[in-house]
């Protein structure tokens, strides 16, 4: 048994078919679960007040932002060295939803900044890269769109997939690269200096979980969706052909 | 129940509106693809069948 075996869209269906109900009836309560905690039942904070709250949203959204970007990244590669269809279409299909989670880290991130920075923007190295991200997952979409022929978009795709990664490395790490720009540190570290306190830490990662298994459903049923196109536009090919 | 936010509510209760419609339009226009690439799917499928 070898996982390459899901890259035949027949094993693909089945197995997804399967696991889906599971997966987003986890991800619907792991990500109602907490963000109702982060909300509800956690305190403000000493400096920030009620604002803190927003980090249910934004810290979870920006990881997976990036994140998203990154498993692009890696079906590209399978598609470009493999070629395996369901691997380029499970980046298409996990585009637009890293698309709304950097919309939300921008969005969150502006209506925390206002009040925290005095500014809703700021042209710091991180804020700078996340936009750049927006931007190429706007790109992206909009190429695979743009071009007919599904293969050769697949190619274009994962080619400009590469090339953003760059900024998708920089939105994450830009912190460690130039110590300028207002954006602080990471919340969650390793190093308990850093780190938040635990009263702040435990929804978080339970809203980071909600955001991955919400991430998780979405990326099975939307590449399923695109599995089922491409057997649509083979189909009307052949009545056109006939 | 309602927490009090003090000078920050605006601020928190729109991140929270924004993030959630976003998501949901996220999921409702992941359904509704969905489901318009299942219909046109099957009616083609069942063409196919009536050639045959």
């Amino acid at each position: 048994m070898s996982i390459w075996e899901y890259a035949n869209p027949r094993k693909f269906m089945a197995l997804s078919g399967a696991v889906l109900p599971w997966v987003s009836a986890a991800a619907a309560i792991v990500l109602v679960g907490g963000l109702i905690w982060g909300f509800f039942f956690t305190p403000d904070d000493f400096r920030q007040g009620s604002t803190v709250k927003i980090i249910y949203l934004h810290v979870p959204a920006a990881i997976m932002a990036t994140s998203v970007w990154f498993m692009m990244l890696v079906t590209s590669l399978i598609w470009l060295i493999r070629r395996h269809h369901v691997s380029a279409l499970a980046a298409k299909a996990a585009a637009p939803v890293g698309m709304v989670f950097t919309l939300i880290g921008l969005f969150t991130g502006a209506v925390w900044g206002q009040p925290m920075w005095g500014s809703w923007w700021e042209w710091d190295p991180r804020l700078t890269a996340f936009l750049i991200l927006f931007l190429f997952y706007l790109g992206y979409i909009a190429l695979w769109e743009a071009v007919e022929n599904p293969d050769a978009a697949a190619d274009l795709t994962s080619v400009l997939c590469l090339v953003g990664t760059v900024f998708a490395v920089i939105s994450r790490y830009a912190i460690l690269f130039w110590n300028q720009g207002l954006h602080q540190g990471a919340s969650l570290s390793m190093d308990a200096e850093e780190n938040v306190a635990d009263v702040f830490a435990y929804p978080l990662w339970t809203s980071i979980g909600g955001f991955f298994l919400l991430f998780l459903a979405l990326v099975l049923y939307r590449t399923r969706t695109e599995i089922r196109a491409r057997r649509l536009q083979a189909l009307v090919q052949r009545e056109r052909m006939a | 129940m309602m927490p009090d936010l003090g000078a920050y509510r605006v601020e928190v209760l729109s991140a929270y509106a924004g993030t959630l419609l976003l998501l949901a339009v996220l999921v409702a226009a992941s359904i509704w693809k969905a489901r318009r690439t299942l219909r046109q799917l099957r009616d083609a499928e069942a063409r196919r069948e009536n050639v045959k």
